[in-house]
């Protein structure tokens, strides 16, 4: 009785415990959320679940035998964990891949982002409640995994790059098909941003809610999207020109704060449909202009890199993918990582959570497009 | 209905001097149950099947469509499933609460039936405060909504209850407001009372009665949609934020009558605003025979509550979610302000106009037609400039 009489009623901070199994974390995911009512305190991220020792693996099955494994660090866009891997080999063995092949690999990952940046999309309209936008956005998505699976016979981990190149050529009539895929993808998008990206509910959810400014990203080693999303204009596609990307005129869009402030979960949601846009540019350009020739440079069966050490960059979906690969002159590489743009997200979560709500932390979660398999590996 | 019982009374059926009170309490039980059962719940199941295929329409989906005729009996195998299912109960939970919560909210759900004006004679009971005793009965939904998220003993159910008393007792009162202006007009709550004030051609519903009439019917439609919970107000569900709100840890039969009764409320909304704005069961004259003009309305009284429900449907499959604060201020900001203004301006209207204003009527019905107008024309545009070919694959 004399606790209801008090004048103060002592209140309790809430532990949330959200994932590893919870509808929106995006995989398995785990958050420990100190909460007071609906206002979080902080959401400390903790990671492992999904830990499959991919770095490991690859010293024990060799350079070539690696190369369907890097499709499961990030299941959603495969081709470019495929391509960092190729790249790695092939500066390590100073192989030089056939300009055809790097044109396929251009238009394969570039594929590959249109599809991982409509699922990202379409995420985020079913984290804020809204069904229709995810499916719309999956339709689209399934269409891009008919053209990819007519290319290389899988939908999902593609183990399409080969060290020297990439496995098999265009199919015939396919340049025709992706062409007529593009020019449906544009009035797709004005649709989706009718329907879901300008919607007041959705802009007055994204808009203002966890901004993180140009420094903030770069202290805390967002990658990609994310870190243009704050204005920083940052593409290792432009600024440090691999494959055939060099060839092809193309913008990096940046986030300005339209919606409200400058690198908002708005700015990084609207940065995917940007992007997608500027990809379709890129594919139309590649696709048009494509040199004939090989697709595979010759590489022995017993690849060997001599002793060494190399680091490469690839532009992914998630952002800037770190490949370091070291060599002893054996069958086998030394030691690998992969530094992965969701990882460096997961980093900054914990710093803008203070002070959300709930819900935000969801909106920021699929903002940030986090993928849990690319954070554990 | 009791000289009818008395006439079975006094045939014998009952046995010799039956206690008159028992057998009226029978016999009002038995049915109402029947009513219950017999409408309520097929109603709610069917309105489950059709938001799933309008909703698999809107997102270009095809939807259930393998039981019965187009999936037609998809809740009777749903309703099955459910039933068949091992009712779990947390070792946690305070399992007499947490039994009792769903039965609960399915009495907020079928009480209202008993003054639901089908039609001129088809109707339970007239009470003389049947608006009244129609908001405070769907009001009970949130008790049972609370005690489902405290006694399941888990943090995202509690939050999920708490989420739904805050935005339920919110909604009432732009709600309830925006039920004044009508009685206002037809000094009556009795909800037959209010349906024989209209007539029913459109310009002499009470949405177009007066502009404070049809802003009010809008703030009515908005706060019944958060009172069921329906999106763009879903927050105590929110399986995105809060895994299944407060109904997390439920399975089975019960899991299924808290859905029995948010697809249910759907109706009972559109019910509502039908009898307030939307002139009820009002039908034209086209006969002299009462059968044919009870069917004639409740014909009219189906179609226009349908016709919300889909609305409804429609909403959900457009919109996202709000967030809670902005809920909240949406609500208190907005609604109950312009739910105030609305009674006092019917209140001037009709101390100015006691019978009512024909011409206002007209123009108000033609501002109405003229808005809808617009809709379907933007409706039409984006439908035109969406192509459908644009949906079929384009590499086939």
């Amino acid at each position: 009785m004399s606790d209801a009489t008090e004048p103060t009623l002592r209140t309790e901070e809430m532990t949330l415990n959200m994932g590893p199994q919870h509808p929106s974390t995006h995989g398995v995911l785990r958050f420990v959320i100190r909460a007071d009512g609906e206002v979080m305190r902080e959401a400390v991220p903790d990671v492992g679940y999904l830990h499959r020792s991919i770095e490991k693996i690859a010293e024990k099955v060799g350079y070539h035998g690696f190369m369907p494994y890097t499709d499961r660090v990030d299941y959603v866009c495969a081709m470019f964990t495929n391509q960092g891997w190729g790249m790695a080999c092939e500066k390590l063995a100073g192989i030089e891949v056939p300009r055809r092949g790097e044109y396929c690999r251009v238009i394969s990952t570039e594929f590959n982002r249109i599809a991982s940046h409509l699922l990202t999309v379409g995420l985020m309209g079913m984290d804020i409640g809204a069904m229709t936008p995810f499916l719309h956005a999956l339709r689209e998505r399934e269409m891009i995994n008919d053209l990819i699976e007519e290319l290389c016979g899988a939908r999902l981990t593609f183990n399409y790059m080969r060290i020297g190149g990439v496995a098999w050529d265009l199919p015939p009539g396919w340049r025709e098909k992706a062409l007529a895929y593009l020019d449906h993808l544009d009035p797709i998008l004005a649709e989706y941003n009718a329907l879901f990206s300008y919607n007041k509910i959705c802009i007055q959810r994204l808009a203002n809610v966890a901004p993180i400014s140009a420094a903030e990203a770069i202290n805390y080693n967002l990658v990609g999207p994310n870190l243009r999303a704050c204005g920083v204009k940052w593409d290792v596609r432009k600024d440090m020109p691999y494959s055939a990307y060099s060839d092809f005129e193309f913008d990096v869009p940046i986030g300005r704060g339209e919606w409200g402030t400058l690198g908002d979960s708005m700015d990084r949601y609207m940065m995917r449909i940007y992007e997608m846009k500027e990809s379709a540019r890129i594919l139309r350009q590649a696709l048009t202009r494509m040199p004939d020739g090989p697709v595979l440079a010759k590489v022995v069966r017993n690849f060997r890199p001599p002793a060494g050490e190399c680091q490469v960059r690839v532009e992914s979906a998630r952002g800037d993918q770190g490949w370091y690969v070291v060599s002893d002159g054996s069958g086998y590489p030394w030691r690998v990582h992969v530094r992965t743009g969701s990882f460096a997200a997961m980093g900054i979560i914990q710093k803008l959570s203070r002070g959300l709500m709930i819900a935000d932390l969801v909106v920021l979660i699929a903002s940030l497009d986090v993928i849990a398999p690319e954070i554990d590996r | 209905m009791q000289t009818w019982i008395n006439s079975l009374i006094a045939a014998g059926e009952f046995g010799k001097n039956p206690p008159r009170d028992l057998v009226y309490a029978a016999v009002i039980f038995v049915l109402s149950a029947v009513v219950f059962l017999g409408v309520a719940f097929p109603f709610a199941g069917i309105v489950s099947w059709v938001e799933r295929r309008v909703w698999a329409r809107i997102q270009s989906r095809v939807g259930p469509n393998r039981v019965g005729p187009n999936g037609s009996l998809q809740w009777l195998a749903d309703g099955a499933k459910h039933v068949l299912k091992e009712d779990i109960i947390p070792d946690e939970a305070d399992a007499r609460l947490f039994k009792l919560a769903p039965y609960v909210v399915v009495l907020g759900f079928v009480l209202p039936w008993a003054v639901m004006p089908f039609s001129s004679a088809l109707i339970l009971a007239d009470l003389n405060v049947g608006i009244l005793y129609f908001t405070a009965i769907t009001a009970l939904t949130v008790v049972g909504v609370l005690m489902a998220g405290w006694a399941s003993d888990n943090k995202w159910s509690l939050i999920g209850g708490i989420r739904s008393a805050a935005q339920i007792i919110s909604y009432e009162i732009p709600a309830g407001m925006s039920i004044f202006p009508v009685v206002l007009i037809t000094g009556t709550l009795s909800m037959q009372g209010i349906i024989r004030a209209q007539e029913w051609e459109p310009y002499h519903w009470f949405l177009f009665a007066n502009p404070f009439c049809f802003v009010a019917a809008i703030v009515l439609y908005i706060s019944a949609l958060a009172e069921g919970n329906r999106t763009p107000f879903d927050l105590p569900e929110a399986e995105s934020e809060l895994v299944a709100g407060f109904a997390t840890e439920y399975s089975g039969m019960r899991y299924l009558l808290f859905f029995f009764a948010e697809w249910g409320n759907m109706f009972i909304a559109g019910a509502l605003i039908t009898t307030l704005y939307l002139g009820g069961w009002q039908a034209p004259r086209l006969s002299s025979s009462p059968v044919v003009m009870n069917v004639l309305q409740l014909l009219s009284f189906n179609v226009k509550v349908l016709f919300l429900v889909f609305t409804s449907m429609w909403v959900r499959g457009t919109l996202p979610r709000v967030r809670i604060d902005q809920m909240m201020s949406l609500c208190w900001k907005f609604f109950v302000p312009i739910a105030f203004i609305d009674m006092i301006g019917t209140a001037v209207w009709v101390a100015i106009w006691p019978e009512g204003n024909r011409v206002a009527g007209y123009v108000m019905f033609a501002l109405g037609v003229a808005i809808a107008m617009l809709f379907m024309q933007r409706v039409i545009y984006y439908l035109k400039r969406s192509r459908m070919e644009m949906y079929l694959h384009p590499t086939i």
